[in-house]
């Protein structure tokens, strides 16, 4: 029997709890990072949706950074909306955030605007040979208004890529733990560790 | 299922949790409470001390401060309208403000009607004492449950009091057969669906966030044990002697609430918190909570 794959989901502040209950529905067994050490004992890592000024101070404050950069050379790393801002190499509007430049692309905080603006559509992904659709839930998203050479991308919604790719590091500007599919969960989890 | 519309207004309070929001009355207080970690502002005319101290009408915070405080922080901004002001509502939907609290510490417009706040875009969050109330502001719209304290007294006796109350109400739900749950909903006024799919979550179905009289980092720590998702601090950061270092440290003692030694590092030299209130010397007009 293949050994349950560990998730481990940053849990500072934000929506930890909505992406355990997607990774409990495909069997995954998650753990909640809040340290160095409970982060060594995860094969997977997800920054959750939340305030990004917020989980990057407690980033900072509990010496996160150098540890997540060192998981993301060898293991799958997914950030979330808030998680995107974090994994992004710059922030064009925001003058506390210091990212942690794990993925080559450039970052507007709230991009889409206020409560007002956010929205659900469907997009359109590319995880196989054809691009599929795919239900996305976008609540004060960031946008990404400029990608590097490297970032490849997965997936797009109203004109804008809205899933990125670099190695082991992929963001998506939307939540997909906020709705009852868990195809993109499937596709990070098949990603290599 | 839910609707679309719904469910963007309960996914922004999923993003709220484990964090902080702060009363802020203009654009300073509101970058330091953004530099401090604050999840999101409440944008408010008068902090509920000053409200209490003052008396008369409290109202909606006037146009400008909102609009100055949108400006000046990235994070989501709430502001609050008197309970059944449908009309401040409107307009808070026009500034796009992030969230509204149709709130007991403004002084009510109504008293026989809550807002029906489910034809609004803008999401609302609305106080409680109880598990009726709860569900009452719930089956309205409300995508947000935040208890009802003595806001402005520096004292959440009443906050722990009604976390106790509504986890209590929900705990005894779950022994209760289908009859009894009807009888419930009936004594609720609500549709049973919405008792029953609380008792089977034993948690309310929109976020439950503490707020009302919380001074000190260990007061947001107590309120996260018993059940709180998130912490609004009030009168609690503006009025104490170091704002900004007090308001750091509610942050991180929230955030680490399962941690002590975190939470007493956080609690050092913290200066003088805001002088409380003894509640039971309070005429009951003065307790907001019963509006």
């Amino acid at each position: 029997m293949i050994a349950k794959p560990i998730v481990g989901i940053l849990a500072f502040q934000g929506d930890f709890a909505k992406h355990e209950q997607a990774f409990a529905k495909l069997k995954c067994e998650t753990r909640l990072v809040k340290s160095p050490s409970q982060l060594e004992a995860c094969e997977y890592l997800v920054i959750p949706g939340g305030e990004s000024s917020v989980i990057d101070r407690f980033v900072k404050s509990t010496q996160l950074a150098e540890p997540i950069k060192r998981f993301a050379s060898n293991r799958p790393v997914w950030g979330t909306c808030a998680g995107m801002i974090l994994l992004a190499t710059h922030v064009v509007n925001d003058r506390t955030i210091s990212p942690l430049s794990l993925l080559d692309i450039t970052i507007e905080r709230n991009g889409y605007g206020r409560q007002f603006d956010s929205f659900i559509d469907v997009g359109q992904v590319t995880f196989g040979a054809k691009p599929e659709p795919l239900e996305m839930v976008f609540i004060r998203a960031p946008k990404i208004t400029n990608i590097g050479a490297e970032v490849v991308r997965l997936g797009s919604c109203r004109n804008e890529t809205v899933i990125v790719r670099q190695g082991n590091v992929i963001a998506t500007s939307f939540h997909p733990e906020l709705t009852a599919s868990t195809r993109f969960q499937q596709y990070f989890l098949s990603l290599k560790h | 299922m839910d609707n679309k519309e719904y469910v963007l207004k309960v996914g922004l309070a999923e993003m709220l949790k484990g964090g902080v929001i702060m009363d802020v009355t203009n654009a300073e207080q509101a970058k330091i409470a953004e530099d401090a970690g604050a999840v999101a502002v409440m944008a408010l005319e008068r902090v509920p001390a000053d409200i209490r101290k003052a008396g008369g009408v409290a109202r909606m915070s006037p146009v400008e401060k909102i609009e100055e405080i949108q400006a000046t922080v990235q994070i989501p901004v709430m502001a609050k309208c008197r309970i059944g002001h449908f009309v401040e509502a409107e307009l808070l939907q026009e500034l796009k403000v992030d969230y509204i609290d149709e709130s007991e510490v403004l002084t009510p417009a109504d008293e026989e009607h809550h807002i029906d706040k489910h034809p609004f875009k803008i999401p609302f969050v609305c106080g409680c004492r109880n598990l009726g109330e709860a569900l009452r502001r719930i089956h309205e719209g409300a995508a947000m449950i935040r208890t009802k304290g003595v806001a402005g007294s520096g004292n959440f006796v009443e906050a722990v009091r009604h976390l106790r109350q509504i986890y209590g109400e929900i705990h005894a739900l779950k022994k209760m057969d289908k009859e009894k749950l009807k009888k419930m909903a009936k004594e609720y006024r609500v549709p049973v669906d919405l008792v029953k799919r609380t008792a089977d979550l034993q948690n309310l179905t929109v976020p439950n966030f503490a707020a009302g009289g919380i001074a000190t980092p260990a007061d947001a720590v107590l309120c996260m044990k018993l059940g709180a998702q998130a912490v609004f601090v009030g009168s609690g950061i503006f009025k104490s002697s170091d704002p900004a270092r007090l308001a750091r440290a509610v942050v991180t003692a929230t955030t680490h609430y399962d941690d002590p030694a975190i939470v007493l590092e956080a609690s050092r030299a913290l200066g003088d918190a805001m002088p409380g209130l003894e509640i039971s010397k309070l005429p009951k007009e003065e307790l907001l909570q019963y509006r």
